[in-house]
């Protein structure tokens, strides 16, 4: 029984919703007006209406670039998230409850450490002078610095690290789902360790690495401080580009253009990813 | 309860090391009594740490995340509570499409929504100004405040509230005393999520900061890319410290990972 009437859903999301039309709806929607817009390096934004950034992004092969070795990045993130993460969740599903707390703390605590601190280790790891070319060098086992800042490969390794809590937290989710005799009557029947892996626990966990993956994969694409700091001038992302045509070049509409792209084409990738999933595992999602 | 086998074991520790890694090199390098970076650290020493009293700029930048962090957390849980009551347990017309809207700034890439603000903050010549900042930052974080305050508003059981009603108390008074007693554990573990993500948050604020309003991510962020030296590293040990202390406390109070799943697990 609800005293209340058919206003007080309003009523009670009327604050949030008056914050999110203000300054959620109407910014996307300005810019995506923006990205119509023109640009001249002496009069500034003008208020025209025409399609030439996008004209400009999709006919130059600088662009092209910039977008394919993101998503390149994003897809090579993601799939090595899932090879590592969905095993570490499995390992720690099946440890005794205090080692796991005390794992878990080290396994996702990175997740709520800023970005910037996570990127800094890593730029002090991979330098030419790093840790682990200093480390290598030591022992013997090359003689002149391996590259790995301001390269994708050392991108990705950083991306891997901030990006893989996620994919462990959705893995760990569906195997909370899951019941627990499933695996105990595989084993009375017989099964070994492998077997029971991949019959009973891979298919069950699944859900979670697809979803992990969505999750892990449309924030790889639009990472920015990873890719700034580790990849600098010479390995340029798409959301370092935008930041560069707003805060350096000033060509707003462009900048923009270059945006609603990015958004547009994760938006695609995460819907067509839903729909693939749903139709093959719709008997899982209850 | 299975155990796990000596290969998974090694797997486990590898993993640790390989998420430790970056941030125990960071803490390492902060001791460094020399002028430059050097790993492990030739001797221990608290000269990086006693130099962040020299930069009166990365203070005030620390100053202006905090301010920001208590701000716009303590916003967005004021408007996603009754969002999260409205939104769990009544059943009306649009009642996903206001969910998804509150919940579609995870979805939108950070980035843009940094060009969507400034875009915005500027043409009404409040960017850069501490309250354009915090209604930004209140947008971004209630997606978190909105799915733990959900999570634990669907678990109360509602005679418990009809009780109070027949016994005469008012709305308010049950909602005081009764429902929020009840879902205080996730209005709290949402709001701490909150705190944790503005303060911590550099790709949207990059955008709609200046000079005078610059958080510390940001003052962070614009050093490294230009240099990095024992004082970002001290300072980033600090920022290690204050978040693990923030995170222990949040993990005995309400559980890590049902905090960061959003309240489902368990």
């Amino acid at each position: 029984m609800t005293v209340s009437g058919k206003a007080t859903p309003w009523f009670l999301s009327a604050p949030a919703l008056t914050l999110f039309a203000a300054l959620l709806v109407t910014p996307l929607a300005m810019t995506f007006l923006l990205s119509f817009n023109s640009f001249s390096f002496y009069g500034g934004i003008e208020n025209t209406f025409g399609l030439e950034n996008y004209a400009e992004v999709l006919s130059d092969t600088y662009f092209y670039e910039i977008f394919g070795r993101t998503f390149l990045i994003a897809f090579i993130t993601t799939a090595i998230c899932a090879v590592l993460g969905l095993p570490e969740a499995y390992i720690l599903f099946r440890m005794k409850p205090a080692w796991r707390s005390f794992m878990l703390l080290i396994v996702l605590g990175p997740l709520l450490i800023s970005v910037v601190v996570r990127t800094l280790g890593w730029a002090i790891l991979l330098g030419n002078k790093g840790v682990i070319n200093e480390f290598l060098r030591d022992i013997g086992l090359i003689t002149s610095p391996i590259r790995m800042m301001y390269t994708s490969t050392g991108i990705v390794v950083a991306l891997v690290h901030v990006m893989i809590p996620f994919m462990i937290l959705a893995v760990w989710a569906a195997l909370q789902r899951q019941d627990p005799a499933t695996e105990r009557a595989a084993e009375s029947l017989g099964a070994g360790p492998f077997t029971i892996f991949m019959r009973i626990v891979l298919p069950q966990a699944m859900p979670g690495v697809l979803s992990g993956s969505l999750i892990v994969f449309s924030l790889s694409a639009s990472a920015f401080a990873t890719p700034a700091v580790l990849g600098g001038r010479r390995v340029k992302v798409v959301s370092t580009t935008v930041y560069d045509e707003f805060l350096n070049t000033l060509n707003w509409p462009l900048g923009a253009a270059i945006a609603i792209l990015l958004l547009v084409s994760v938006l695609t990738i995460m819907i067509a990813w839903n729909k693939l999933v749903e139709r093959r595992y719709s008997g899982v999602f209850e | 309860m299975n155990r796990n086998g000596f290969l998974a074991l090694c797997f486990n520790a590898l993993f640790a090391l390989f998420m430790m890694g970056p941030l125990l090199v960071v803490i390492g390098v902060s001791f460094t009594p020399t002028g430059y970076l050097e790993f492990p650290p030739s001797a221990i020493s608290l000269r990086w740490f006693k130099a962040i009293l020299d930069n009166p700029d990365f203070i005030d930048a620390a100053w202006i995340s905090l301010e920001l962090g208590l701000a716009s957390a303590t916003l967005s849980t004021l408007l996603a509570v009754p969002a999260a009551l409205a939104i769990g347990r009544e059943r009306f017309r649009g009642r996903d499409a206001l969910q998804a809207l509150f919940l579609s700034p995870l979805t939108v890439p950070t980035v843009v929504l940094g060009v969507a603000f400034l875009r915005f903050l500027s043409l009404f010549d409040i960017n850069g100004t501490f309250l354009g900042l915090v209604l930004c930052h209140a947008v971004i974080v209630t997606p978190f405040v909105l799915r733990l305050v959900l999570a634990s508003v669907t678990g109360v059981d509602r005679s418990i509230e009809m009780a109070a009603t027949s016994l005469g108390a008012s709305h308010w008074t049950v909602f005081r005393r009764v429902t929020l007693p009840l879902i205080l554990p996730g209005v709290v573990g949402g709001w701490v999520l909150a705190f944790i993500t503005s303060f911590d948050e550099l790709t949207v604020t990059v955008f709609i900061v200046n000079p005078s309003t610059t958080t510390l991510p940001v003052r962070l962020f614009s050093h490294i890319t230009q240099t990095t030296d024992p004082l970002i590293a001290s300072i980033s040990t600090m920022v290690i410290l204050l978040t693990v202390l923030l995170m222990l406390a949040v993990n005995k109070l309400y559980g890590l990972d049902r905090l960061l799943i959003g309240g489902e697990a368990r």
